[in-house]
């Protein structure tokens, strides 16, 4: 089980927590501009990092607070969080074949 | 050519205590260049290497795997197989495999185990029945077999699952596939090993790929940790790692990779000769051969390729088990793993050209891509073979994701495994 420090909260099970997937996806400013393959990348085309991956929690059964984190998807360290809204921490990048 | 395994080659190999056993294939040095260079090792990538070689005359071909054979989601899933799958697409493609499943032990000349002991799928409200209702319909419709179970039946099938009034999780229902089953998880993989080893396809293990050569948005090469290897076409069929590997060619897929977890008991006597899944509760049953049960769990949410979940899905999964099955109640889990599975957002896999030309993929079977093994080795090698899809996979292209037809399976019910 993943120890999830909330930014808010501290340090908490992840039983606690409600994930939210990749963070910092940006809404089309232009929806009806859209064409299919745009649209494609936006709604499907997601991340799915081997490696350090930003992504978006919500304390649901603690402060209820949204934000953001980044974790190591292969040994599942959490290595900062964030507010949302806020810039992701430079963190040197690490990346598995 | 191979001696086959027979009666006969077991009696001669005990009268020298099984240590005379030849290699079941080839571990060759690569070669420099290969027709098709088929990236993983596990379930799809053999089958694929097999029936290229066998239906297509395709020989010169390599299988490069990064660690050993099977060893990833092939060697750690639940061995469930089925076809009742709600839409056209799935349930012609799911009971292609099947058919070949109930072959296969003879085909390959090795015991993939295969039992068709009846997979039953549970109804626990209203809302189940209806579905479990349609996808029967649908099933029988494409010529699956699927039958409706009452509770009382139910019970017959299986007689030590709880049905008293006031359970948890009352029964409603059940769909029943007779048809359905279990196998062998490593024999999948060596059997269609052997078979393809004997065409002539070399086996490369230890051999991570760590990037393509592409010139003029053609695949020419893969590097790989034992050098450069030319490549006509290239063949992805690494589950988990298709993400990766997509990006390393320069196109994304729409796949996102979870833990999946699985556990066993201690061995015990025959006490449960069906698969009973129920989807509602996350909670899939059977028991091996060798006397363990098998269980397979839900999904952790989150991204992960850590092939390891958490305690507290597990937990979820034995306490629906317990709740069904009571006299499980004091067992002891022996093992529990996990392994990284590849979903797509219509739970539907994608077998198909890529962008790059020369280069497929086979991949986003998810938590369900066991079953299918040998039809998706089938329909993939078509598709490299001919540069072209077979109508069985034409549906499961990668553009489905652009054109909107998706093949929904996710709320199809019986989904998961
Ligand atoms: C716990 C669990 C339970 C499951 N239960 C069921 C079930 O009951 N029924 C069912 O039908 N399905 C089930 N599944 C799903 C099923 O296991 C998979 O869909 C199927 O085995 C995928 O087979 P594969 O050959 O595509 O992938 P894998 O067996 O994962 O093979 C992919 C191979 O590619 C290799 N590879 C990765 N990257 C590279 C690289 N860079 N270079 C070289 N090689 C590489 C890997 O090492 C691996 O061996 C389950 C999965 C899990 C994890
Ligand atoms: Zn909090």
């Amino acid at each position: 089980m993943l120890l999830i420090p909330c930014p808010y909260c501290g340090p908490r099970e992840e039983t606690e927590f409600s994930y939210g997937g990749e963070a910092h996806i940006e809404r089309p400013k232009q929806p009806e501009a859209l064409g299919d393959e745009a649209w494609a990348d936006y709604l499907f085309m997601t991340g799915n990092t081997k490696g350090v991956f930003l992504e978006r929690w919500v304390h649901s059964h603690g402060c209820r607070r949204w934000f953001n984190a980044a974790r190591d998807t292969l040994t599942n360290e959490v290595l900062a969080v964030y507010e949302m809204g806020g810039k992701p921490p430079k963190l040197e990048k690490r990346s598995y074949v | 050519m191979k001696s086959r395994y027979s009666i006969f080659s077991l009696l001669r190999n005990a009268l020298s205590y099984h240590e005379g056993w030849p290699e079941a294939w080839r571990s060759p040095e690569p070669k420099p260049s290969y027709d098709v260079v088929i990236v993983g090792g596990g379930g799809h990538g053999l089958a694929t290497a097999y029936y290229l070689a066998k239906e297509h005359g395709i020989t010169n071909v390599a299988v490069i795997e990064r660690g050993w054979l099977g060893g990833g989601n092939t060697g750690r899933n639940t061995t469930i197989v089925r076809s009742n799958y709600l839409w056209d697409e799935s349930a012609h493609l799911y009971e292609h495999s099947l058919k070949l499943w109930e072959g296969l032990t003879r085909e390959l000349n090795y015991n993939v185990m295969f039992s068709q002991r009846g997979v039953m799928n549970l109804a626990h409200s209203q809302h189940d029945l209806r579905e479990l209702g349609r996808r029967i319909a649908a099933n029988r419709l494409n010529g699956v077999d699927s039958e409706f179970l009452t509770p009382r039946q139910v019970k017959q099938f299986c007689p030590i699952i709880d049905l008293r009034e006031g359970g948890r999780y009352p029964v409603l229902g059940a769909s029943l596939q007779r048809r359905g089953g279990t196998a062998r998880h490593d024999a999948i993989a060596w059997g269609y090993a052997r078979a393809a080893d004997a065409l002539g396809v070399d086996i490369i293990q230890e051999c991570p790929v760590e990037g393509f050569r592409i010139e003029k948005g053609r695949v020419r090469a893969v590097e790989t940790a034992k050098g450069t290897i030319e490549a006509g076409k290239v063949a992805l069929a690494v589950a988990g790692h298709s993400s990766v590997l997509a990006e390393l060619a320069g196109f994304r897929l729409p796949i996102v990779c979870h833990p999946l977890q699985a556990l066993v008991s201690e061995p015990v006597k025959p006490v449960i000769d069906c698969v009973v899944m129920s989807n509602a509760v996350h909670a899939y049953i059977s028991q091996s051969d060798k006397g363990d049960l098998v269980i397979g769990a839900g999904v952790d949410r989150y991204i992960g390729y850590s092939q390891r979940g958490g305690l507290p899905v597990t937990e979820e999964t034995l306490a629906a088990i317990c709740e069904l099955f009571p006299l499980f109640r004091r067992m002891r889990m022996m093992r529990c793993w996990g392994g990284t599975v590849d979903t797509c957002p219509d739970a539907s896999p994608i077998v198909s050209k890529t962008p790059v030309e020369g280069m497929y993929i086979n991949g986003g079977w998810g938590t369900g891509g066991f079953k299918s093994t040998p039809g998706s080795g089938w329909v993939y090698a078509h598709t490299i073979a001919h540069d072209e899809p077979h109508p069985l996979n034409a549906a499961f292209k990668l553009d489905r994701f652009t054109t909107g037809y998706l093949i929904d399976e996710h709320g199809a019910a019986a989904v998961a495994h």
